[in-house]
């Protein structure tokens, strides 16, 4: 079911889903989300979808430091230590 | 406050919290104590738990990689200065992260930014969903797959490319809380936007990106 009187259509849903993640949809509207994706495999799919796109850019990491760039930072520590006596 | 209210959070379909995030932040105070009582290997330590992250960030300010590697360098000296004026008030991160932002404003080539979006309109093209608003041409179904097989897929390169498409401000707000996990507390801290427009920005960059994995794999 896509649609009712007083429901949310898949359109609108897509633009809820964030605000729904965050838990910033009013009471009200949380319960009419909560109805669409229990009737809609597509809403469900693509709510989904959202959380498995959060959780693979969560997965991105980028390299350690690498030992020459721990010894520069190992070096303005010094430096600082120098300085600041 | 935004832990609390994940943790308070219940639902179908929520993305699963860092649990590490606590971990974290004791991590970097019990350092930060450290540094505190001079401790070289500390400093060292926080450089190493942070660095990614901020030149990541500091990317989304200046021209290149290496300003952006100066930039760094500069925010560390900043917080070395001072570290003795940190009240704690805030998590370390964010405050670091205040201080990296505030560096890179004005080395930066961009102007400190507007409250612009960077993009409007619908997150998903409007030519999917029929007069009613139902979908008519659906998002196919792929998320069965396991995380690592659509690693495996070389999907992280596609986000890679996604995320360095997106306007700059979605940008950053996406690498603060998907990648680095922040809060969305504490992005507004370190962006210095409100919770709305955390929310209105993290939304597009995250529908982009689903649309970018849904185009990778060969959906509509």
């Amino acid at each position: 079911m896509f649609w009712s009187k007083s429901g949310l259509v898949c359109q609108e849903m897509v633009e809820l889903i964030t605000d729904y993640l965050e838990d910033a949809l009013p009471r009200s509207q949380r319960r009419r989300f909560e109805a669409h994706i229990a009737g809609c495999e597509h809403c469900t799919e693509y709510l989904e979808q959202m959380r498995v796109t959060i959780t693979l850019t969560g997965r991105l990491r980028a390299e350690d430091l690498t030992p020459a760039m721990r010894e520069e930072f190992t070096d303005l520590y010094r430096r600082w230590r120098s300085q600041s006596g | 406050m935004g832990l609390i209210a994940a943790i308070a959070v219940v639902g179908l379909g929520l993305p699963r919290r860092r649990t590490q995030a606590p971990v974290l932040l004791d991590e970097d105070a019990e350092l930060v104590a450290r540094l505190r009582a001079g401790e070289e290997q500390a400093f060292v330590a926080l450089v190493s738990r942070h660095h990614a992250a901020m030149v990541r960030l500091a990317g989304s300010y200046v021209a290149s990689q290496a300003i952006a590697e100066e930039v760094v360098q500069d925010t560390w000296m900043g917080v070395l200065r001072g570290i003795d004026g940190f009240a704690g008030r805030s998590s370390f991160r964010t405050w670091l992260l205040r201080i990296l932002v505030n560096r890179a404003t004005s080395t930066g080539v961009r102007e400190r930014r507007s409250i612009a979006v960077g993009d409007a309109g619908p997150v998903v093209d409007s030519s999917r969903f029929d007069a009613s608003g139902a979908w008519m041409s659906p998002p196919q179904h792929w998320v069965e797959e396991s995380e690592d097989r659509l690693l495996a897929q070389g999907l992280s390169g596609d986000i890679q490319a996604a995320l360095e498409a997106l306007p700059v401000r979605q940008r950053e707000v996406v690498l603060l809380r998907d990648v680095d996990g922040l809060s969305g507390h504490e992005v507004c801290d370190v962006l210095e936007i409100s919770e709305a427009n955390q929310r209105v920005l993290l939304h597009r960059g995250r529908s982009h990106l689903r649309q970018a994995l849904e185009t990778a794999l060969g959906g509509a």
